[in-house]
C-alpha cells in the first residue's frame, strides 16, 4: 500500500468511527443529578397573613450571626399604606427588626409622617428575602466565582473567596445583598442552608407565628407548598429582569417592587 | 464569633456617606463611591493618552511627534494607577489577585485583569522599541566612562539590563524598531479602546440599574476616555514645557547647559503647533462624546419606560447642577466655545483642557454616583456625601484623600519613569 492510500484510508476510518463514537459521552453523575435534582427549594410568602411583627427578621439575624444593630439584614418586612386621597407610603425601619410598633411612616432623614387613621384606604405588609433566582444576576457577575448556585437551587456565597468588590450587590435587582459588617464579604439569605441540610425549617419560617412564610421542594409535586404554587394565583417580584425568582408571593400588589 | 459583638451599634459599609430619603430598601447604600468614579476616569486617561500617541505612531501625523512620545510615557505612568482605585475599594484587597487566579468569565470584571495586562505589555513593548536606542547609547556611554561612582554603576547596570541584550543600533536595526513600534501601536489602539469600552460594559450590563443599563455605555465611555486622555496630555505637555522653558532660561537642568539645548523660542514654537493640532482632535472627540450622551438622555425621555419617573427626578431635579451645569455647561460647552472661537491660543486651550478634564470627571461621577442616587424600589433616594476628613481607614480610602492619592500617583510615577525614559528626548534623525 502506498503512503498516500494509507493516509486516505486512515482519514476515512477516523471520520467514519467518530460519528458513532460521538454518541458516547462520558457521563458525570453530578451533572446528571444537577440537571434533574430531586430537590429545588422554593419560598412561598403569603402577604395576607403577615402582620409585620418582625419575628422573622430577629430570628434570621440571630440564627445567621448578622449583628442586630447593623442596618443590614437578610430578610425584611415592608409596610405599604394607601390613603383615601390616593397617596402611597412605604417604609421598613431597620428592616422591621423590632416590628411595626409605630403607626407613623418613616420618611428617612429622621422624619416621620403621621397618617390619619380614617384616611387609610388599605395597608399591608410584604416580607422580602433573597429570591434564589433560577438565573441569578449576582452569580453571573461575580469575578471570582465566589457566589454560586447550589444543586438544590440555593444561591450561596463563599466567605473565604469573596473579594468584596460589590458587583453582586449592584447586580441584584432586589437589594437582597449587602456587605457583612464584621466579615467584610458579600452576604445574603441562604434559606438557612445549614438548617435545611439537617431537615429543619429555615429560621424565619420557624419563627413566623402566622404561617406567612413557607418553604417547599418545587420538584416534588406532592409537596403542599408546590401544590399552592401550582394551583393558586401567585406572583413573583420584578420578573422583567428575567432572573426567574424562586420566592413566590400570594396577594402581591403591583406597587410592590 | 460575630455574636459577641452583635449587641453594640455597628456601621455597615457605605453608611458613613449615604443619606437615605423616603423609601429605600434596608440593604441599599452607596456601595460604589468615589474610588469607582476614579476607576473609569483613570482608565479613560490611560486609553486616551495612548490613542493620542498612536495618532503619530500609526497614522504618521508628524506634527504630533513630541506630544506623542510624551503621551506614551505618560500613559505608562498612568497604567498602574488604573488598578489602584479598584484595589482601594475592595473589602478584601488581599484577595484581589483571585481575579487573575480564578477568573469567572461570565463576569464583566473577570477579564479586566487580562485585558489590562495585555494592554500593559503592549505599552511597555512600544516604549522599549522607542527607547531601545537611547538605552544602548546611555549604557555604552556609561560603560566608557572612567571613575564611575556608585550611582553611575547602578545606572549602567539598569540601562544595560533595559537593553535586554539587544545592543545593535545600526540604522537597519533602528528602522526595524520603528516598524515594530508602528505595529504595536496599531494593535494598541483597539486594545486601548477595548480596555475602556469594557469599563463601560461593566456598568452598562448591570440590568438592575435603570440609569446604567444601556448598550451605548461602552461607546460613550470610549469617546469620553479619548477626550479626557487628550486633554490631560495637552495640559501636562504645556505645563512640562513651561517648566522646561523656565529651566532653559535659567539654565538650571543639566540638559539646559548643553550647547545644543533648545532655546526658549524653539520650545515655544514647538509647543504652539503641537497643542493646536492635538486640541483639534480633542474637539472632534468631544463632539462625538456629547452627541452620544445627549442621545441617551433624549432616548430615555422619549421612551419613558417605567424607570423614567424616578430618573427624571434625579436627572432634572436632584442632580441638575451636577449634570447640566457642571458636566455639560462647565465641562463641555464652555471649553468647546473657548476652543472654537477664533484666535485660539495655547493659554486658552490650556484653560479649556482643565475644564474638559473636570467635565469628564463629573460625567463619571454622575454615572457612578447618579446610578445609585435612587432606590431600587423607585420610591426613595440616596445622596452621597464625600467624606473629607477621614475618621477611619474606610473614610480615607473612599473619601477625598483617597481620590487625591489616586490622582497624584501618576505624576509621581511619571517623575521617576521620565528619569529612565526621558519624554523629551532629542533625536537627531528626522525619521520615525
Amino acid at each position: 500500500m502506498e503512503r498516500r492510500d494509507f493516509l486516505k484510508k486512515c482519514i476515512m476510518v477516523i471520520a467514519g468511527a467518530s460519528v458513532p463514537l460521538s454518541a458516547l459521552t462520558l457521563v458525570d453523575p453530578k451533572k446528571v443529578l444537577a440537571a434533574n435534582p430531586s430537590i429545588q427549594w422554593a419560598f412561598l410568602v403569603d402577604t395576607t397573613k403577615c402582620v409585620g411583627c418582625g419575628f422573622c427578621v430577629k430570628a434570621c439575624k440571630t440564627e445567621n450571626d448578622i449583628p442586630l444593630n447593623a442596618n443590614v439584614t437578610r430578610t425584611w418586612v415592608e409596610r405599604y399604606v394607601y390613603t383615601k386621597d390616593d397617596r402611597r407610603y412605604v417604609d421598613s425601619p431597620k428592616g422591621a427588626l423590632d416590628g411595626y410598633t409605630d403607626a407613623r411612616i418613616d420618611l428617612g432623614k429622621g422624619e416621620f409622617k403621621e397618617i390619619d387613621k380614617d384616611n387609610v384606604g388599605k395597608a399591608f405588609f410584604v416580607p422580602k428575602l433573597c429570591n434564589h433566582c433560577a438565573s441569578p444576576a449576582c452569580t453571573q457577575v461575580c469575578p471570582v466565582g465566589a457566589t454560586y448556585k447550589a444543586d438544590n437551587g440555593v444561591v450561596l456565597v463563599d466567605r473565604k473567596w469573596c473579594i468584596g468588590c460589590g458587583y453582586c450587590i449592584m447586580a441584584c435587582p432586589y437589594a437582597a445583598r449587602f456587605f457583612h459588617p464584621v466579615l467584610k464579604v458579600a452576604d445574603k439569605c441562604t434559606f438557612c442552608y445549614h438548617r435545611l441540610s439537617k431537615g429543619l425549617d429555615s429560621a424565619c419560617v420557624n419563627a413566623c407565628p402566622f404561617g406567612a412564610r413557607k418553604m417547599g421542594n418545587i420538584h416534588d409535586k406532592n409537596d403542599p407548598i408546590t401544590q399552592i404554587i401550582m394551583n393558586e394565583r401567585v406572583g413573583v417580584l420584578k420578573d422583567e429582569f428575567g432572573t426567574k425568582p424562586q420566592a413566590f408571593y400570594i396577594g402581591l400588589a403591583q406597587e410592590v417592587r | 464569633m460575630v455574636g459577641q459583638i452583635a449587641q453594640h451599634a455597628m456601621e455597615v459599609h457605605g453608611e458613613a456617606w449615604t443619606i437615605k430619603e423616603l423609601f429605600t430598601l434596608p440593604n441599599e447604600e452607596i456601595y460604589w463611591s468615589i474610588q469607582i468614579v476614579m476607576y473609569p476616569f483613570m482608565t479613560g486617561l490611560v486609553a486616551g493618552a495612548f490613542v493620542l500617541s498612536s495618532l503619530y505612531h500609526v497614522f504618521g501625523i508628524e506634527k504630533l511627534k513630541e506630544i506623542a512620545r510624551f503621551s506614551l510615557v505618560f500613559s505608562f505612568a498612568l497604567l498602574p494607577v488604573a488598578m489602584m482605585p479598584l484595589l482601594l475599594h475592595l473589602q478584601q484587597p488581599f484577595r484581589g489577585i483571585h481575579v487573575m487566579m480564578t477568573p469567572h468569565f461570565t463576569s464583566a470584571i473577570a477579564a479586566f485583569g487580562f485585558v489590562f495586562s495585555t494592554y500593559g505589555c503592549i505599552v511597555a513593548t512600544e516604549l522599549w522599541l522607542v527607547y531601545r536606542k537611547y538605552f544602548v547609547q546611555t549604557a555604552l556611554e556609561l560603560k566608557a566612562m572612567k571613575n564611575r561612582g556608585t550611582i553611575d554603576n547602578l545606572r549602567c547596570l539598569l540601562f544595560a539590563a533595559l537593553t535586554l541584550g539587544a545592543w545593535d543600533i545600526s540604522d537597519e536595526a533602528v528602522e526595524k524598531d520603528h516598524k515594530a513600534c508602528k505595529i504595536m501601536a496599531g494593535i494598541g489602539i483597539p486594545v486601548a479602546c477595548f480596555l475602556h469600552g469594557y469599563a463601560g460594559f461593566i456598568f452598562g450590563s448591570v440590568k438592575a440599574n435603570a440609569l446604567w443599563m444601556t448598550p451605548l455605555m461602552p461607546v460613550i465611555f470610549i469617546c469620553s476616555a479619548v477626550v479626557s486622555g487628550v486633554a490631560l496630555c495637552i495640559l501636562c505637555y504645556v505645563v512640562v514645557q513651561e517648566i522646561r522653558k523656565f529651566m532653559a532660561r535659567r539654565k538650571i537642568a543639566r540638559w539646559a547647559k548643553d550647547v545644543n539645548a533648545p532655546t526658549v523660542d524653539q520650545l515655544e514654537g514647538a509647543k504652539h503647533e503641537e497643542v493646536m493640532i492635538a486640541s483639534n482632535y480633542l474637539m472632534y472627540f468631544m463632539i462625538a462624546a456629547l452627541t452620544l450622551e445627549i442621545l441617551d438622555l433624549i432616548f430615555r425621555g422619549y421612551t419613558q419606560v417605567k424607570s423614567w419617573d424616578i430618573l427624571r427626578e434625579v436627572i432634572m431635579e436632584r442632580d441638575f447642577t451636577k449634570i447640566f451645569v457642571m458636566q455639560y455647561g462647565l465641562g463641555n460647552i464652555l471649553p468647546f466655545l473657548i476652543m472654537v472661537l477664533p484666535g485660539r491660543t495655547v493659554r486658552r486651550t490650556t484653560i479649556a483642557t482643565i475644564l474638559v478634564l473636570f467635565g469628564v470627571f463629573m460625567m463619571r461621577y454622575n454615572v457612578v454616583i447618579g446610578g445609585q442616587a435612587f432606590s431600587l424600589s423607585f420610591a426613595g433616594f440616596m445622596d452621597y456625601e464625600l467624606p473629607i476628613i477621614p475618621h477611619n481607614i474606610e473614610t480615607y480610602k473612599e473619601g477625598l484623600l483617597g481620590a487625591l492619592t489616586v490622582a497624584a500617583t501618576p505624576f509621581v510615577l511619571f517623575y521617576f519613569i521620565n528619569k529612565v525614559m526621558p519624554a523629551f528626548l532629542k533625536e537627531e534623525e528626522p525619521t520615525h
